[in-house]
Parts: structure tokens; sequence; C-alpha cells
């Protein structure tokens, strides 16, 4: 497959992401169980009727959205293809929560028609009135990386030429108790967590929402060339050496030409094992970690996507996100492998352009 | 197409049959599969009917001899059944001989638990273990397991039209040459809390759902689960492969209309049925067969039936069919199912019967096959639309 570009990039995390120098305002989070994303001043993009009746995660995506589209000048994309792990959670759990108050009695439909998977991306085409392909998935930690891909086979196949590619989750109150009780969530009694070399396992969770534009052509706008994408459910974690080696070979590199990796060490002991594994076919690269700046959520490599933007366009690695101390003058190759919980792997490769 | 997209294996279960035989013996004599809830609690078991899949969890899990400590909730059983017969009617016996992928859907995941657990679960530390199996991904990852595939595996949810754009993203997979084989399709359980939820949108009939009729009521919920294996001509060459049938068409589009309403003019449908018949490179006229969407409710069918004359023209629309009425609306199931009920038409040359349809609809001059009616079938067109605006079209072709 041909490469495609990413013409823009827009984020909101619990970073600050949507400001300015963005690479030199990271805060590192390591002592808490739970992370919020800093939201904009939603009365500057939607009328006030409208932000009462949406949820978190529509909130969030119609501003990255927005944004993305500007900085990409593009009015009305080929395609929206939207990725989320968890959907619409905070509009499903009202719904259920009625439901189940209510003994299925008096119910009114409004949380029930937001709370399909799909809502974001709907009311994106809703919004702009784009007629077009208009995709949702929803895997486990792969959402973004299928987005991705489709995006990539749309502008393949000649059906697209500017596809808008975004990710969010927001959490919910409920999610976040039972979270805590299986154990997804760290224990307050195992923080701050370390993130590199944990003895423990559970994570901090996070949310927010990314969003980029991605083209068949490259624009003075650019931040990067999308080489490839490589998505696996399950495998064990002596094979993911040889599973990036496969991954770097059909696209006629080795790991030397990888100057930036961009790992999603997540505080998780047992399944950081497979990052720990995959550090170690890079002992010319400067390693990287993000879960520590954006908590770990269903799609969160799109926080790392989005800085990957920012680090080939500025040429620039941030000290806070470095795992090893490899100084690299030129910032060419990225590769970003992440999967939660062991499950849904993903290698993506970008290039400088 | 510029590549044939075959397809070599179907596994489905609904409410007409737990495999493709049954559902065709189902399809072949009228047999509804539209009853009275009796497999969870509701308060509305008794006043509004489903297509409802009369095994207990506990009876699929026994089927699939899956271990007692699985936390695999119903939408993925089904699927299990279903990709299971998918799998070996495809003669595949090993899953990771070639590059192979699994492109399922759902709506629910594993809200049929979740509900029941949703306040309770700290007291019931033995189903804590189902709280990972709440989200729609997971699902397929389960599945996926049970066939031991490990791979590319993705979700998709498009509220109702799921399974369709499952189908849909598979193709294109091989087609670009990322897979050589993917197992495409969708499952979703019936829940109270999707049952509720079209109950307050006042679009459930009270009685059994009558689509493309003039005093249509409304829609039956159903649950089921269907998959296709689609392979590339050279998995088909290499290995002597039966082909069912080809996907040579598949189109998507948005209606940008409504969160849940469809609009006036179909415009959603006319663009994907345009697509999917511009992907195919088939005339209008080539077009022997649609299975509608058709879901009984007043606004879907008038939308669609303007679509579908704007798409062929004034009493030129090819003869179409519901087969709503024979399962319920199986939501990210359908398109799987009605993929299946396709290519069985194509392979026996019948039209299913658009079943408790009376009275013509006032708005256009549209009237459903509603007899079992033999015909040679060389393309079918299959619509599916959603919540959010999505819209779907496949077109299925013999092999």
């Amino acid at each position: 497959m041909n490469p495609v570009y990413i013409n823009s990039a827009s984020c909101i995390s619990v970073q600050d992401t949507l400001n300015k120098n963005i690479l030199q305002n990271l805060t590192p989070e390591n002592s808490v169980q739970i992370l919020k994303a800093i939201e904009p001043n939603y009365k500057e993009f939607i009328p006030p009727a409208m932000i009462r009746r949406m949820s978190k995660t529509v909130k969030m995506s119609s501003v990255a959205s927005h944004y993305a589209l500007q900085e990409a000048g593009i009015e009305k994309p080929d395609a929206i293809i939207v990725g989320t792990g968890m959907g619409c959670s905070q509009d499903s759990e009202k719904f259920l929560k009625n439901v189940i108050d209510n003994n299925e009695e008096f119910l009114t439909p409004t949380f029930f028609i937001q709370s399909t998977h799909n809502t974001v991306a709907g009311q994106i085409a809703l919004g702009l009135q784009c007629h077009s392909y208009n995709f949702t998935y929803v895997n486990t930690s792969s959402s973004l990386e299928f987005s991705l891909l489709d995006a990539q086979l749309q502008i393949n196949d000649d059906e697209a030429e500017n596809v808008l590619v975004g990710s969010t989750d927001e959490q919910t109150d409920r999610t976040m108790e039972l979270y805590r009780l299986n154990n997804t969530i760290k224990k307050e009694a195992d923080l701050p967590a370390d993130y590199l070399s944990s003895t423990t396992n559970g994570v901090i969770w996070g949310e927010g929402a990314s969003f980029f534009v991605v083209g068949k052509n490259k624009t003075e706008q650019s931040y990067a060339g999308l080489k490839d994408i490589r998505i696996i459910n399950t495998l064990e974690p002596d094979h993911i050496q040889n599973c990036i080696i496969d991954f770097l070979t059909r696209n006629q590199l080795s790991g030397n030409d990888i100057d930036v990796v961009i790992l999603g060490f997540s505080g998780d002991a047992t399944s950081d094992i497979y990052y720990a594994e995959a550090m170690d076919l890079f002992p010319d690269s400067a390693i990287l970690y993000y879960k520590h700046l954006s908590g770990e959520f269903n799609t969160a490599s799109g926080f790392s996507m989005f800085t990957a933007c920012h680090i080939l366009k500025e040429q620039q690695i941030p000290e806070i996100m470095m795992i090893n101390q490899v100084n690299k003058n030129e910032v060419k190759n990225i590769l970003l492998y992440n999967h939660l919980a062991g499950h849904d792997h993903s290698l993506i490769l970008l290039e400088k352009v | 197409m510029s590549q044939k997209i075959a397809i070599t294996g179907m596994g489905i279960i609904s409410s007409i049959g737990n495999n493709v035989e049954e559902s065709f013996i189902s399809l072949q004599s009228g047999k509804h599969g539209i009853s009275d809830i009796q497999m969870f609690e509701t308060r509305h078991a008794g006043a509004i009917k489903t297509g409802e899949i009369k095994l207990s969890n506990e009876e699929l899990v026994q089927k699939l001899q899956l271990h007692e400590d699985n936390n695999v909730t119903r939408t993925s059983l089904l699927g299990m059944i279903a990709a299971k017969e998918a799998i070996e009617s495809a003669g595949i016996s090993e899953i990771n001989e070639y590059r192979t992928g699994l492109i399922s859907s759902t709506s629910v995941g594993g809200m049929d638990i979740t509900e029941k657990y949703f306040y309770s679960y700290e007291d019931f530390p033995e189903k804590q273990k189902y709280i990972d199996a709440h989200d729609a991904g997971n699902s397929s990852l389960a599945i996926a397991g049970y066939l031991g595939l490990k791979g590319m595996v993705s979700t998709i949810s498009t509220a109702c039209s799921s399974a369709a754009n499952a189908i849909m993203m598979g193709a294109k997979l091989i087609k670009n040459g990322v897979l050589d084989r993917v197992i495409v399709g969708g499952t979703d359980s019936l829940s109270k809390f999707t049952l509720n939820g079209f109950n307050t949108l006042m679009i459930l009939t009270d009685s059994y759902n009558t689509p493309f009729d003039n005093d249509r009521k409304g829609l039956n919920l159903g649950e089921a689960a269907a998959f296709l294996v689609l392979e590339s001509e050279e998995v088909v060459k290499k290995d002597h492969k039966k082909v069912l049938a080809y996907l040579s068409g598949y189109g998507n589009a948005n209606d940008a209309h409504h969160q849940t309403a469809s609009s006036e003019n179909g415009q959603g449908a006319f663009l994907a049925m345009q697509q999917a018949l511009k992907i195919s490179g088939l005339a209008k006229e080539d077009i022997d067969y649609i299975n509608v969407h058709g879901t009984a409710t007043p606004n879907n069918d008038l939308s669609e039936g303007i679509a579908m004359i704007r798409i062929f023209g004034e009493n030129q629309v090819p003869e179409f069919s519901s087969t709503k009425a024979f399962t319920g609306h199986t939501l990210a199931a359908a398109a799987g199912i009605e993929a299946v009920f396709s290519i069985l038409a194509m392979q026996h040359n019948l039209i299913f019967p658009n079943l408790n349809f009376k009275t013509k609809m006032a708005e256009f001059d549209l009237t459903p096959v509603t007899e079992l009616k033999k015909k040679d079938i060389h393309h079918v067109l299959s619509n599916s639309f959603g919540f959010g605006g999505n819209c779907s079209t496949l077109i299925f072709s013999k092999s």
C-alpha cells in the first residue's frame, strides 16, 4: 500500500494538549488512580443548549475534530472514521440506571439514542452535513489503529483523499468503581505507580480524544507519513520481538533505522513485559513512554500518535518521555507499540515528511 | 470490482434456526421465530414479542464445550456458534495457515450480564470476571480466542448496519492484500437495555412486525449471529475451494439527517445503494432480488422505499422482501444473517417471503414478494441502515 500523510493532529487529554508548545508543557502523574481530561471551554464551539445534552466523549470529539479539520483546511472530509473502546459510556450508563432504577417504566429515549457506539461519528457527520463513508471501530485497544488502517484503505482504493480519523474514550463513575473492584485500576496502596519497572498490577486510568486528518497528499502542514500498521489480537511475550522484526523487514527497515520507539508502559507489571521485550530490540534508538502523561485507556494510543506527530514535525524529543538517554539529531522513523493488558497489540510506523 | 471476493463459508444462529440448514428450512416453510420473551427477565415479557433464541447461556456454553470459569457473555456465545459453523463450512482446519482475520460487529457487547450485576457486582465476587467482558471489542477477542485465531481482529459498531460494514471491511482487507482470508459478520444478544431503548422510542410493535405494510406498527427485536468466510482468489485456487457466492459490491454513506430517524428522501440509503452498484460494476437491471432492511417501522420502510424508487425508477424496483418478519430485527447481526439469506436465495433460486404483508403502502406502488417464489437469482442487493445515519449496502453474486 502507498503511504498516506497525517496532515493535522488535535488532542484533548489529561495534558494541556489544545495549547501551543505541547512538547514543552507535559506534566507526569503517578499518584492518583484516575486522571481526567482537561476540557476546553466548550461554549466557544458548541451552542449552550447542546452542551448540556452532549456527553463528554461527544463534546471532546466535537472540539478535537473541529481543530483537526481546521488545521488541515478541510471542510468536508471524504470519510469519517472513529475508534472508541467503550463508546458512549456516560449515556449508556445513564440509560441503564434509568432502566434499573425505574423498573423499566417512565423512560425517555434521549440517553438511549446517544448511547450507541457510533454516536460520535454520526454527530460529526450530522454537524458537517457530510454524507460520506462513516465508520466506527470498537476494539479493546486497537480502535484508532483500525481507523487509521481503514483510512489508508479508503485512500488506496481511490475512494477518498482526506479522511477524518479520531479516537475517543470517556470515563464514568460506575465503570471506574468496577475497574477498582476488579483491579484494572491500581490499588491505592500500590501508588505512586512506577511506570517502567512496576512490580504491581493495575494502571492509572485516563481519558481523551485525538483527531487527525489523513490525506492522500503531503501538504505544507503535514506532520508525518503513515507508512504501515500491524494489528494482532494476541501473542506471547516471547513472540513480540519477531513480530516487530517482521514488521520492520516488510518495510525494508531494521532496528537501527528506527530513531524513536514509543512504548505503552502502563505500570501493569504483568503486561508491561511485552514492552520490556520490545525495548531490547532497539539499543540505539531513543525509547519513549507516555502513559505517565495520558493515563491508560482503550484509546490511549491517540495520545502517543499525537505526540509522535509533534516530535516528527518539531524534530524534538521531550525529556519527560525518555526512558533511555539516546539522543537523535534527526528523527526520521518512529515506531509506536501499544496494547491493553496484553490484548490488541498494534504497531504503527511513522516517517518524517 | 477489481478483485472478486469469494465467500467460502457461512454460519448462522437466530430464532429460526441454530445453523444454516435449519434456517433454510424455516425460510422455505414460512416458519417465523417471533415469540414471547422467556430467556431474560423483563416486565415486558408477555407484552412485547421478540425473535429470541430459546437456548440459555448455560446451554450455549455446553454446546460450545467451554470451560466452567469462562467469562463469555451471550453476544459472544452466539457469535462462537455461528463463527464455528462458518469455519467448518469453509473446510478450514488450520485457522492460522493463512493471514486470517476476524471482523465482527456488535451493538450491545456484554450488556446482558452488565445489566444483571451493574449495581451488585460488589456482592457477587464470582461474577466480577464479567466486568472485563462488557466492552464490544471483548466479544470479538473471545470469538477469536475460541477459534484459535491469531491475527487481525476488529469490531465494528455502527448500530443496525454493523455487520454490513464488517463484511465490507473484510473485503477491503483482502482486496488490498492485507489478509488472505477473513471471517466477517456480527452478533447481538437481546438485553433489557436494548428492549427498553427501542420501547421508549416507540418503534416496537405490540404484535408481529409487518414490513412494507401500510399499517405497520414497528419492529420486533431479535437476537442472532452470522459469519461469512471471505477468501482471496489465490487461496480459493490453491486449495480448490468451493465458492458459495461472491461479494461483488459494497457501499457506505451517512444520511446526516438525524441521530435516529431516516431522512424523507432516503439520501443515505440512496447513496449507499448507488455506491455499491458502482463498485460492483453491475447495472441496476442486473439486480434480481433485494433483501431490504425493512424493519417495519413507519419511518424506515418509507425512507427505504423512496430510496429504492430513486435508484431503480418508478415501477422498476426489483422483487424484494424483508426477512425481518421471520427473525425480528437483530441489530448488529442483521446484515450478517441477511447475507446468509441472500446467499441461500441464490443457491436455491428462491425468494423468501415478506411475511405478514397485507396492504400496500399509500405513499408508493411497492409490493414485496409475499410467497416463496422460484426465480433465477444472480445478484442480490442487501440493505442495512442504522442509528447515527449509518447506511450500508452489499451486493452478492452467484458463484
